[in-house]
C-alpha cells in the first residue's frame, strides 16, 4: 500500500444522529457522531451494551438510515442513495464480519467464500475477486476447506468469516464483536489476524467490541457512551 | 442455485422425507388418473369410439336415462339427416341384456347396440370374424374375450329366449355402462327391443324405432333449432356420456379426490417450505446484510423447490406408472393416458410451486439488521 491509499477515507460520518422509538420512549442510539476511518486502519469502538455500538455498525453498513447527518462509504453518500445502490455497496464495497462467524450451515469453508462472490455477482475471474483458496490459506484454514461450520471451533469459524469478508476486496470492513464467543487466546489470534489482513489488503475496518484485551492490535480506539462517540479510551 | 443445491445435499434427510411425501401423492395421482380413465373407458368407450358429434333423443328425455328410456322413430332420423350442418345421421338402438352362454351356462351381460349395416356408426373393422350383417350374429367388444366369449359362441338372452351367435370380435374395447357392447343389425335389435321373435312370429308388426339418432355435424348445426323443429332432445357426444349408468357419479367422485390431492400437495409443500424458511431466517438475514438481493434469494429458494418437486414427482410418476402397468389387464378398470398424466404432473408442479412461493416469499421481509449484534 502507498500513502495515498492509506490516507483515503473509506468511512466518514458527520453529525450522525439516530433515534429509536417515539414520544417518551425515544432512545438516542447515535448522538451527533463524527467518525473517519481511512484505508488500512483498524478502528475499535468499545462501550457497554446498549451504548449504540451496533447502531453505529448498522448505519455504516447502510442497513439503517440516520435521522440526520452524513454517511459516506468509499466516497458514496448514503443519504442520496436508494435501496438498490446501498445493497450494491454492501455487496461490493463493504465486508461484514459477524459474531461467531455467522456462517451458512450447509456450506463448506470454501463455499462460504464462493457464496460471497455469487452474492456480489462476481465471477472468479473478476479482477476484484479474491482467490478463495488463497484467502483460506491466509487465515490458516486451507486444511479445513471442505469442512462445514458444525465441524469447526469458534475461532476457526471466525477465521472463515474474516476470509469471507475479504472475498470481494471491500473498501470497508465492519466487524461485529468478533471475539464474543472465544476464549482469551483465540480472541487475540482472531483480532491479530484481522489487523494483519486489514493492513495487507488496505481496507479500513471498524470493529465494535466489549473485549478490552484485544485493543492492542487496533490502530485507534474510541469509546461509545449513550450514543456519543468519545475520545480514545486508552 | 449455488446455495440451493448445497442445501439439498446438506439437509438430504429432511428433503428426502419431504420428497417422499410428494412422491407418494404423485403415485396416488397417477393411480387415480388411471382409474378415472379406466372407468371412463369402461363406461363410455363404445361412445368414444364413434365418429359422432351429437345424439338426438326423444323430446324431454333426461340425460341420466337417455339411452335406456328414449325411443324415436327411424323416420325421425331421416328428418334429422336433412337438418343444416348434419352430414350423417344413423339410428343407434341401445339396450342392456342379460344372457347365458349356451356352452356351460355362464352368465354374460351385454349392451346390445342395433345399427344399420354399413352406416357410419357400424363397426368398420374386426379383429376376428365378420362385420355386422347376419340376422342373429353379434360383433362384440375385444374385452368380451375376458368374459370367455369366443368367435362362434352362442348366447341366449334371458326372458326373450333368443339365441345370438358371436360372428365377430372388435379390435378394441367397446363398452357402455361397464358392460361389453354387442353390435347387431338394427332390425334384430328392434325385434329384441319390442320383445318379439322374428322366427316365432314372422308376421308380427315390429315398431321401426331406435333409441337415438347418431349425428355427425359441422359448425352450421344448431341443436336448439333442430330440437324446436323436430321435438327432439339433442346432446353433444360428451354430454351423452352422462347417460352411461354411474358415469357422472364415478367421474365426479374421482375428480373430487384428485382435486383434494392437488390441494394437499400444495399445502404440504407450502408447510414444508414455511418451516424451512423460518429455520433459515438468520442465515437469510446474514446474506441480506452481505448485500444479497431479494431476487437472488427468491430465485435460489424457488429453484430449490422446483428441483425438489421435479425429482419427487418424477419418481412418484415412475412408480405410479409401474404399478399401473401391473394393474392394466386385471379386472380393475385402469388405463394410463399420456396427456392425462402430463396434465397431472404439470398441475402438481405448478400447485407445488404456488405453495412454495407463498412460503418463501417471506424471505423478502427478513430484516438484514437482525444479522448484527445481540438482536438475533
Amino acid at each position: 500500500m502507498n500513502d495515498s491509499t492509506q490516507s483515503r477515507s473509506v468511512l466518514e460520518l458527520e453529525g450522525v444522529t439516530l433515534r429509536h422509538g417515539d414520544g417518551d420512549s425515544t432512545v438516542t442510539a447515535l448522538d451527533a457522531v463524527n467518525l473517519d476511518v481511512t484505508a488500512g486502519e483498524l478502528v475499535a469502538v468499545v462501550g457497554p451494551s446498549g451504548s449504540g455500538k451496533s447502531s453505529l455498525l448498522a448505519v455504516a453498513g447502510a442497513l439503517v438510515t440516520p435521522e440526520s447527518g452524513t454517511v459516506r462509504v468509499d466516497g458514496v453518500d448514503l443519504g442520496s442513495s436508494d435501496a438498490s445502490t446501498k445493497a450494491r455497496l454492501r455487496r461490493e464495497r463493504i465486508g461484514f464480519v459477524f459474531q461467531s462467524g455467522n456462517l451458512i450451515p450447509a456450506l463448506t469453508c470454501l463455499d462460504q467464500l464462493r457464496l460471497a462472490l455469487k452474492i456480489a455477482g462476481m465471477s472468479p475471474d473478476d479482477e476484484r475477486a479474491r482467490d478463495p483458496r488463497e484467502l483460506l490459506d491466509a487465515v490458516s484454514m486451507s486444511h479445513k476447506a471442505d469442512r462445514r461450520p458444525h465441524e469447526l471451533s469458534g475461532g476457526e469459524r471466525q477465521r472463515v468469516g474474516i476470509a469471507r469478508a475479504f472475498m470481494t476486496a471491500p473498501a470497508l470492513l465492519l466487524v461485529d464483536e468478533p471475539t464474543a464467543a472465544l476464549d482469551r487466546a483465540r480472541s487475540h489470534e482472531v483480532v491479530e489476524l484481522l489487523a494483519k489482513e486489514v493492513a495487507t489488503f488496505g481496507a479500513g475496518a471498524l470493529m465494535v467490541t466489549h473485549d478490552h484485551d484485544v485493543l492492542e492490535h487496533c490502530d485507534r480506539v474510541l469509546e461509545m457512551v449513550d450514543g456519543s462517540l468519545g475520545a480514545p479510551a486508552r | 442455485m449455488f446455495l440451493a443445491l448445497r442445501e439439498l445435499r446438506f439437509a438430504r434427510t429432511r428433503f428426502a422425507l419431504m420428497g417422499a411425501v410428494i412422491a407418494l401423492v404423485s403415485v396416488l395421482v397417477v393411480l387415480l388418473s388411471g382409474l378415472s380413465a379406466g372407468l371412463v373407458n369402461d363406461g363410455v368407450s363404445g361412445l368414444k369410439q364413434l365418429p359422432v358429434t351429437h345424439f338426438s333423443f326423444e323430446g324431454g328425455t333426461k340425460t341420466d336415462a337417455a339411452f335406456t328410456r328414449s325411443i324415436i322413430d327411424v323416420e325421425q332420423v331421416d328428418k334429422l339427416a336433412e337438418q343444416p350442418g348434419v352430414t350423417d345421421a344413423a339410428p343407434y338402438g341401445l339396450m342392456l341384456a342379460n344372457a347365458k352362454k349356451d356352452d356351460g351356462g355362464q352368465p354374460v351381460d351385454l349392451t346390445l347396440v342395433g345399427v344399420e349395416e354399413g352406416s357410419f356408426v357400424a363397426p368398420s373393422a374386426v379383429a376376428e370374424g365378420d362385420l355386422v350383417g347376419q340376422a342373429d350374429g353379434i360383433v362384440v367388444s375385444s374385452t368380451a374375450k375376458d368374459d370367455g366369449l369366443e368367435l362362434g359362441d352362442k348366447v341366449t338372452l334371458e326372458r326373450l329366449d333368443r339365441t345370438l351367435t358371436v360372428v365377430g370380435i372388435l379390435p378394441e374395447q367397446h363398452t357402455f355402462g361397464h358392460v361389453d357392447i354387442a353390435y347387431l343389425p338394427l332390425v334384430t335389435w328392434q325385434e329384441l327391443h319390442s320383445g318379439g321373435d322374428v322366427t316365432a312370429a314372422a308376421d308380427a308388426e315390429v315398431p321401426d324405432v331406435t333409441t337415438a339418432a347418431a349425428l355427425r355435424a359441422d359448425g352450421d348445426f344448431d341443436p336448439a333449432a333442430t330440437d324446436a323443429a323436430l321435438g327432439t332432445t339433442t346432446l353433444t357426444l360428451k354430454a351423452a356420456f352422462g347417460a352411461s349408468p354411474g358415469y357422472t357419479a364415478e367421474t365426479a367422485t374421482l375428480m373430487l379426490i384428485q382435486v383434494f390431492l392437488y390441494a394437499i400437495s400444495a399445502l404440504v409443500v407450502g408447510a414444508f417450505f414455511t418451516v424451512w424458511t423460518i429455520q433459515r431466517r438468520h442465515e437469510i438475514a446474514v446474506m441480506r446484510a452481505m448485500g444479497a438481493t431479494r431476487k437472488f434469494l427468491l430465485a435460489d429458494s424457488l429453484g430449490q423447490a422446483a428441483l425438489l418437486l421435479a425429482g419427487a414427482i418424477g419418481i412418484g410418476f415412475a412408480v405410479g406408472i409401474g404399478l399401473g402397468a401391473l394393474l392394466q389387464g386385471t379386472a380393475m378398470p385402469f388405463a394410463l393416458q399420456a396427456p392425462d398424466l402430463a396434465i397431472a404432473a404439470a398441475l402438481l408442479v405448478v400447485l407445488g410451486m404456488v405453495g412454495a412461493t407463498a412460503a418463501v416469499i417471506r424471505i423478502t421481509s427478513v430484516d438484514p439488521l437482525t444479522a448484527l449484534g445481540g438482536q438475533r
